[in-house]
Formats: structure tokens, C-alpha cells, sequence
């Protein structure tokens, strides 16, 4: 019996030195002669143990990370299976994983990510025959029944845009996946690409099938090398297996898809952007209406989601609608996959259903900061996030929830800081993000962030504090109701929470050499 | 395929070279992006002349793909030396101390963020996320992520010198 032996792909593992452990697992195996086979999976997202290699079991996967090139031999000479300083046990069984709920993730990290065979073994295309046997019309009540909203961050109802689109007669329409995953603190999407790629190709087949798109493209930020590369790949078995193209599944269905990559532009994340980039274009955004699910990608009828919403697409199908339904709060329905990053001991992904706390996610799955020190402030939801103290870590996760407190769950990265951190510098640099990346095409957007970050500066520097911190306010109050879309819009939630929370950080007293002037 | 497969030493400016990668990708929808980073790749930047042969191989005004090259991050005037460093500078990995790595090299290397080292060894450059958010400070050199860095592991991976 051939034993698997798993050493990951994912780039956050190929970080840590994954490659070379895994060619040192591949010469093990050949000097010993074993019959072992190496099995490079995805990340399972306990990624402070990258790179985390894994051997089958009788009893289940025994895990050993963080590994080093280094460590593998001493590995072999124990056992594999057998007690070792690096020995973490049956993966399965380690609390970070099996307090988690995954429905999306379910396989990534699990299977062989190019296998079309493992993938199905582990309850793949199981959705999209359902989806096949089904009306259009039923697949899109469906999606809108499992309450399935937006995961890139705005939280709109997947299911009314898939009805919208299903109603706008074209000849051609598309399905674009979102991944252009730009906010800092986020990977999911990456994961998914490089981890369990068949499952967005098999959730923008059904939606393709749903809404009588036979054209679909992925938007990858140039960023992502390696899931590009590995997106690329799978679409190519997908298609090598009649999963992609003139019958899909032996259906009579149409569905084909290829990548295309982003050239480093974050507002291209912005949905109308990344359709003018797709069609070549520089990436400004358009205003709305209307909007894409009627006049999108060459101005045919286009569903635009984030990938972790396409991804999410085959569970609810082949579970059903009420399964997906039954995990979640309030309006916030179904699971999360929440990425724990920053200065955090053990970072890494985690999906659970609405409703998790903060608190929870920090302190039992993160085990605190990474350097020790308290932690003084967490950023959620990306570079357009607010900034919060600890006093607001007990606001459940939810989309309603935390934008009653200012805040907002995006894509649901939560970057964690110390108390080293300036929260006065960290404003700053929301304006000048905004600056940097902002499109140009509206006037708050691009003059009021590189206003705002000037009178950051003046705040630092002790200059006419109280007067300079009104002027912020009345700025952001501009960009936030001027601005055509979230980059401008959202800018003022990190400065504005910064100077709400965090006041002290702005008190700033002149240096010597300004008040000697 | 089109885009990043690796990072190299940038191949040097064929005209011709850049109008077959236009004429050879002309039938894709939306065209233009995957054109450009073809020839970003293979020649390490996109200058005017090769603006010139790809608004003629698409019947666009020169104006339209100036814009379009001004626009997007990824395409530079000048080629890049033999490394590329990426430094992430996005929040994440500010927390883990990203904005003093990127001071110390800046000092280490005598340039500053958007240059290349006068011997044409290394060009730097500032990157906003690279989805390493839990392993951070990130570098990607030469296509290559490295999580956890610091600046003399960093310059340990660009040096050029053999053990």
C-alpha cells in the first residue's frame, strides 16, 4: 500500500521553504526506497506550521511543521508517524482546525489541488450535476435562498445579481470572478486558487449554467504568481475532462473560462474597474447604472463575484440551500473565511459561521501577538477597515453588527497590531494608500486624499492640531459622500475609527525647531 | 501562457520580437493588458516604441495604450536590473515592522523605492499585499515569495556572489 506523504504548494508555505522540503521528503523517499508517494496539497491554513508536511496514517494524517529542508531526515530516521520534536499530531485533531466550520475550505489542504479524481472523491462536482438537472431559475433561487451575500467585502445577495443577469436577454453574457485580491490581511481567495482550484471553476459553471453565461473569465492580481500559474493549470484539466467547454459534463451546457492577469492596480478590485481593465481599458471605474448584472464586461450582461462567493456556490448546491442557511446570524448567513494576519502568534484561516467574536478569533486561535507585547488595535476588512481597540472585540462577526459600530467585515482579513503601533501614522497611510492607488476619474478621491495625508502630516508634527483634525473630519466627510465608489468612499473609516478610538494618538505638541519658528 | 511564468533578466529591445508578441495575442477579448505584460516580461518594461507597434497592431490611437501603460503599476519605462525586489508595504506587514526593513534597504542598497542599483543589480520596488498576511514582513524576489524577512536575509537572496 502506497503511503501519502503531503508537503504543500501554497505560496505562504513556498515562503517558509516549502520547495526545499519538499525535495528533501523526494530524496528521502528514493534513498530509502520507499513506497511512498509525495502529494503536493494546498495550505490548510494553520499556517504559522508551514510549511506543515503530512504522512498518512492508519489512525489519520500525522502532521510535523513548522519543517525545515533540514529536519526531514531526522523526520524518516524517527518513523514517520513517530514521536518527533516537530511531530504535531493528527492534523485533524488540532483545536485551530477542529473548532472550524468548513464548508468552502472543506477540501482545501486536503486533496491533490490538479486532481480531478480526488476532488470528486471529496464530494466535488457533486453541485453542479445537481445544477445540471435543474431549471435556471431554480439554481438562482437556490443561491438566494442559502442567503449566500457578496464575501468580497460589499455583502450584496449573490442571488438577486445571478436573477438580474438571468432576466437581461443577450446573446452573450459572462461570468467574471473577482480575484484581485488586494486588501492586506487577506488570502482566501489565494488559497482557493492554489488549494482547491476546481471548486471556483465548478462554482462558475453553475453560475454559468444558471444564468446563460457560456464565457467566464478570472481576474488574478499580478501578485498571486504562483496561484495564477496553478489556476491556469486546473483550468486546463477541467477542460481535458469535459468539465469546461461544448458539453459540460456530457450536458448540452456550454461553459469555457481562462485567467487573465491584473497589472497592479488595487482600485481594480472595484467591480466596474476590473471590467474595464478586462476589456483592456486603464482601470477607472464607471459609474452606476447601470450596473453590470445588465451592461457589464463588453457591455453584455455580466455576474461579477468574489471568488470565496463562486466558491461557495457548489456546497449550497450540493447540500442545499438550508444547510448553508442553518450556520450564520441575523442577516449573515452561512460561514466566513476569516484570514488572522499581522502581528499575530498563530495567523492563518479560519472559517466559522457568523457570529464569532473578535476576542475569540485573537486570543484562542491567534494565541496573542506575534512579539509578545499587548495588542492594541485590529484593523478588519482591509486597507478600508476601521481601526479598532479591544473594547469592540465582543461585536459579533456580522455584516449588520460591525457596520453599527463603524466598522465593516469586508473580505474578512483582520490584521492585528501591538502597541508599538502610531495610529496617527497608520491614518496617514490610509490617505496616501488611497492616493497611490485612487483611479482619478473623481475629484474627492484624488485631490482629498493627498490633502488628507498633508494634514496628517501637519497633526504629527503638533501644527494647529485642533483645527487640523476638524479639517481631516470635514475631508472625510466629503470623500465619503462625493466619491464615486468604496476606494474614496471607505478612506475615511481607518481615519476616522483611528482618530475616534485612538485619540491620544493625535495629540501630538510641537517639536522644538517647528515652535521656536 | 500568457503573463509571469518567472522573472529574468530582461531580453534585450527587439522591435519585431514585441510586434509578434502583438500580432501573435491580437485574437484574445480585451487584448490589450495580456499583450503588455508579454512584452513587460520579456523585455523587463514597456517603452515608447513598443507603444507605437502595439497601438498599430490594434487600431488604437498611441494615446489609448500611453494611457493604459501609465495607468497599471506593473509596467515600467525603464527595464529592471537582474533582481526584482518586492517589498510589501500594506498594513499587515507594517505590523510586523515592514516600513524599517524598507528604510534598511533603501540605505543598505543607496536607492530609493522605483530604482535600480547603478551596476543594474537590483531594482526595488514597493508592493501592496502579497497574500502572505500571517508569515509577514513578505518579499517577493524575482517572483519568489519569502515570508518572515528581515533585511539580511533579504540580501543574502540577491547576492550574486558564490559560496
Amino acid at each position: 500500500m502506497t503511503v501519502k506523504v503531503f508537503v504543500p504548494c501554497d505560496a505562504a508555505a513556498l515562503s517558509m521553504g516549502a520547495e526545499a522540503v519538499a525535495n528533501a521528503v523526494h530524496a528521502e523517499i528514493v534513498s530509502r526506497k520507499l513506497d511512498f508517494r509525495l502529494i503536493r496539497n494546498g495550505s490548510r491554513g494553520l499556517l504559522w506550521l508551514e510549511p506543515l508536511v503530512e504522512v498518512e496514517t492508519p489512525k489519520g494524517r500525522v502532521g510535523y511543521g513548522p519543517v525545515k529542508a533540514t529536519d526531514v531526515k531526522s523526520i524518516f530516521d524517527a518513523g514517520l508517524g513517530q514521536a518527533h520534536k516537530l511531530n504535531v499530531g493528527l492534523v485533524e485533531e488540532i483545536p485551530y482546525l477542529k473548532k472550524q466550520e468548513r464548508l468552502t475550505f472543506a477540501r482545501c489542504g486536503i486533496t491533490d489541488p490538479l486532481s480531478l479524481e480526488d476532488y470528486e472523491a471529496h464530494g466535488g462536482l457533486k453541485g453542479l450535476r445537481k445544477a445540471l438537472e435543474m431549471a435556471p431559475a431554480a439554481i438562482v433561487q437556490a443561491v438566494t435562498d442559502s442567503g449566500l451575500r457578496g464575501r468580497g467585502g460589499a455583502g450584496f445577495p449573490t442571488g438577486i445579481k445571478w436573477k438580474t443577469v438571468l432576466q437581461t436577454e443577450s446573446p452573450q453574457k459572462y461570468v467574471v470572478c473577482n480575484a484581485d485580491e488586494g486588501d492586506s490581511g487577506t488570502f482566501s481567495d489565494r488559497m482557493i486558487m492554489e488549494g482547491d482550484p476546481f471548486a471556483l471553476i465548478e462554482g462558475m459553471a453553475i453560475a454559468g449554467v444558471a444564468v446563460g453565461a457560456t464565457r467566464g473569465y478570472v481576474y488574478i492580481r499580478s501578485e498571486y504568481p504562483h496561484a495564477f500559474k496553478q489556476m491556469n493549470s486546473a483550468i486546463e484539466v477541467a477542460r481535458e475532462n469535459g468539465l469546461l467547454g461544448t458539453n459540460v459534463l456530457g450536458s448540452n451546457h456550454i461553459f469555457d473560462m481562462e485567467t487573465r492577469l491584473g497589472a497592479g492596480a488595487y482600485i481594480c478590485g472595484e467591480e466596474t474597474s476590473l471590467l474595464e481593465s478586462l476589456e483592456g481599458k486603464r482601470g477607472q471605474i464607471r459609474p452606476k447604472p447601470p450596473l453590470p448584472a445588465i451592461a457589464g464586461l463588453f457591455s453584455k450582461p455580466t455576474v461579477v463575484n468574489n471568488l470565496v462567493s463562486l466558491a461557495s456556490v457548489p456546497v449550497i448546491l450540493s447540500e442545499g440551500p438550508e444547510h448553508y442557511k442553518n450556520f450564520g446570524m441575523g442577516r449573515s448567513r452561512g460561514t466566513m473565511p476569516i484570514q488572522l494576519a499581522g502581528n499575530i502568534k498563530r495567523g492563518g484561516l479560519i472559517e466559522r459561521a457568523f457570529g464569532i467574536t473578535l476576542r475569540e478569533l485573537i486570543e484562542d486561535y491567534g494565541g496573542g501577538t506575534y512579539t509578545g507585547r499587548p495588542v492594541r488595535a485590529v484593523q478588519v476588512g482591509g486597507p478600508l477597515g476601521a481601526y479598532w481597540p479591544t473594547n469592540l472585540f465582543d461585536v459579533p462577526l456580522d455584516y449588520e453588527a460591525f457596520a453599527a459600530k463603524g466598522g465593516m467585515v469586508g473580505h474578512g482579513g483582520v490584521v492585528v497590531f501591538d502597541d508599538t503601533v502610531d495610529l496617527a501614522k497608520q491614518a496617514r497611510f490610509a490617505f496616501e494608500f488611497c492616493a497611490i492607488e485612487s483611479c482619478g476619474k473623481c475629484t474627492p478621491c484624488r485631490i482629498g486624499s493627498a490633502r488628507g495625508a498633508e494634514t496628517v502630516d501637519k497633526i504629527m508634527r503638533g501644527e494647529r492640531v485642533i483645527e487640523n483634525i476638524d479639517l481631516v473630519r470635514d475631508l472625510c466627510e466629503t470623500l465619503r459622500d462625493g466619491s464615486l465608489c468604496a476606494l474614496g468612499g471607505l478612506t475615511p473609516m481607518p481615519v476616522m475609527s483611528a482618530i475616534e478610538h485612538f485619540p491620544e494618538d493625535f495629540d501630538r505638541k510641537p517639536s522644538h525647531a517647528a515652535a521656536a519658528e | 501562457m500568457l503573463g509571469k511564468e518567472h522573472l529574468g533578466i530582461p531580453s534585450p529591445w527587439d522591435p519585431d520580437g514585441a510586434r509578434r508578441i502583438a500580432v501573435e495575442l491580437k485574437g484574445l477579448e480585451g487584448p490589450l493588458l495580456p499583450i503588455l505584460h508579454a512584452i513587460n516580461d520579456r523585455f523587463g518594461h514597456v517603452n515608447t516604441e513598443a507603444i507605437v507597434i502595439v497601438a498599430d497592431v490594434l487600431n488604437l490611437s498611441r494615446a489609448d495604450v500611453q494611457g493604459v501603460v501609465s495607468f497599471y503599476h506593473d509596467f515600467r519605462r525603464e527595464p529592471h536590473g537582474r533582481h526584482v525586489v518586492k517589498v510589501c508595504r500594506a498594513e499587515a506587514c507594517q505590523s510586523m515592522g515592514s516600513e524599517d526593513l524598507a528604510a534598511r534597504l533603501e540605505r543598505a542598497l543607496g536607492i530609493k523605492f522605483g530604482e535600480t542599483t547603478s551596476d543594474r543589480r537590483i531594482t526595488l520596488e514597493p508592493v501592496y499585499c502579497l497574500g502572505n498576511c500571517a508569515l509577514s514582513p513578505s518579499v517577493l524576489i524575482d517572483g519568489e515569495l519569502h515570508g518572515r524577512m528581515d533585511e539580511s536575509k533579504v540580501l543574502a537572496l540577491v547576492s550574486e556572489e558564490r559560496p
